[in-house]
């Protein structure tokens, strides 16, 4: 089955990340597909490259990087509400006039159609969120 | 079949109780994250859940319950317990998921 | 692909505006959505019911007012927007508190309609268990 995944809350503040981390990896594990991870509002803050948490602690953004990469998942961050917020990524960057990027490898930014196309070409879409 | 997901305390939010306004009869509703604290035997809402499981299949996220100091025998009789792999399940078996954010 | 494919897509407002983001960004994506050509419903529950009130006046916080942009959602062919009467009368509100959202039905020589539909629990959940696709916001 495919699974579109919404994260609607940022790293560490909120659970949300953690749950769709876990959720994602456990259908995986389970031989789904993940049609695409979408990340909205404050989630767009679980694509800056700039995280740095403690040691001892997950690494939520470098968590999601791997799992992309292992599995080549389309990791989607919303530019509407990136660019609120002040993640950019390269283009981006240069576009807007701003002297530095921060999106993390795996991620990709991209417009609001790529949440309702996973709404339309995912079987089931779950939303985690505040 | 709709599965409503639960992630708020009810002490905090009403999204327990506005999910159960609107689940019809055979909808499963799962908690997760601090929506766990509904799970638990004798609080204020255990009524509430009671009713609710004559209608519904509820469901909690083992992890979010033992990660709150909690096991799955101090939760309401009829509380199913599922790990990240059954929530996975749930979600397959149902229609749809709707999020009570 | 994609173009074929309709499904049945509802957006779930239940939050306030203003003190939070989410109203204002759920609304950037039923607009988006809008171009997709899907079956759009709104429904608005609980604080939800607020973004929908009339006479909003941000001047005073330094926010911008983004309850006219719901007036273009009928320009959008989003007309399906449904309201709960319970979370409207726990409020104190009538419908005459809410903005006018109106369309042009094309099937019935343009005229123009009210898009919002006050509903009950029981209409509610049944509209939820046609669709296709859930968001909450």
């Amino acid at each position: 089955m495919k699974f579109g995944i919404l994260v609607n809350e940022g790293p560490y503040q909120h659970q949300a990340s953690d749950s769709a981390y876990q959720f994602t990896k456990a259908a995986l594990e389970k031989g789904h597909e993940i049609y695409r991870v979408f990340f909205y509002h404050d989630g767009v803050n679980n694509a800056t490259r700039l995280t740095v948490p403690p040691q001892d602690d997950r690494h939520i953004v470098n968590r999601w990087s791997e799992l992309g990469k292992q599995h080549n998942l389309d990791l989607v961050v919303c530019i509407a509400a990136a660019q609120r917020r002040g993640l950019l990524d390269e283009n981006e960057a240069k576009r807007q006039g701003k002297d530095a990027n921060n999106i993390a490898e795996g991620f990709r930014i991209s417009g609001l159609g790529q949440l309702i196309e996973a709404g339309i070409q995912s079987d089931r879409l779950v939303v985690f969120g505040d | 079949m709709t599965l409503h997901t639960v992630n708020k305390s009810p002490f905090d939010r009403n999204s327990l109780e506005s999910c159960l306004r609107f689940a019809r009869q055979g909808h499963s509703v799962l908690l997760f994250e601090d929506g766990v604290y509904a799970a638990v035997k004798g609080t204020r809402f255990e009524g509430l859940v009671t009713e609710a499981l004559k209608n519904n299949k509820i469901y909690v996220l083992l992890p979010d319950l033992e990660a709150r100091g909690m096991r799955s025998d101090n939760i309401i009789d009829g509380l199913k317990t599922v790990d990240y792999a059954g929530f996975v399940d749930l979600a397959a078996e149902s229609d749809r998921v709707q999020a009570w954010l | 692909m994609t173009e074929n494919v309709t499904k049945k897509f509802l957006y779930v407002n239940r939050k306030a505006p203003y003190g939070t983001i989410y109203a204002l960004e759920s609304l950037e994506v039923v607009l988006i959505g809008a171009a997709f050509e899907q079956d759009v419903s709104m429904a608005f529950i609980d604080d939800g019911v607020y973004q929908l009130k009339k006479d909003q006046s941000t001047d005073g916080i330094g926010m911008k007012n983004f309850s006219p942009t719901y007036n273009a959602l009928g320009d959008y062919d989003v007309h399906k927007i449904y309201v709960d009467k319970e979370s409207l009368d726990e409020r104190g509100l009538t419908a005459d508190d809410l903005m006018n959202l109106v369309y042009e039905d094309e099937d019935d020589d343009y005229a123009e309609k009210s898009s919002i539909s006050i509903v009950t629990r029981e209409e509610l959940a049944q509209l939820m268990e046609q669709q296709d696709v859930v968001l909450s916001f």
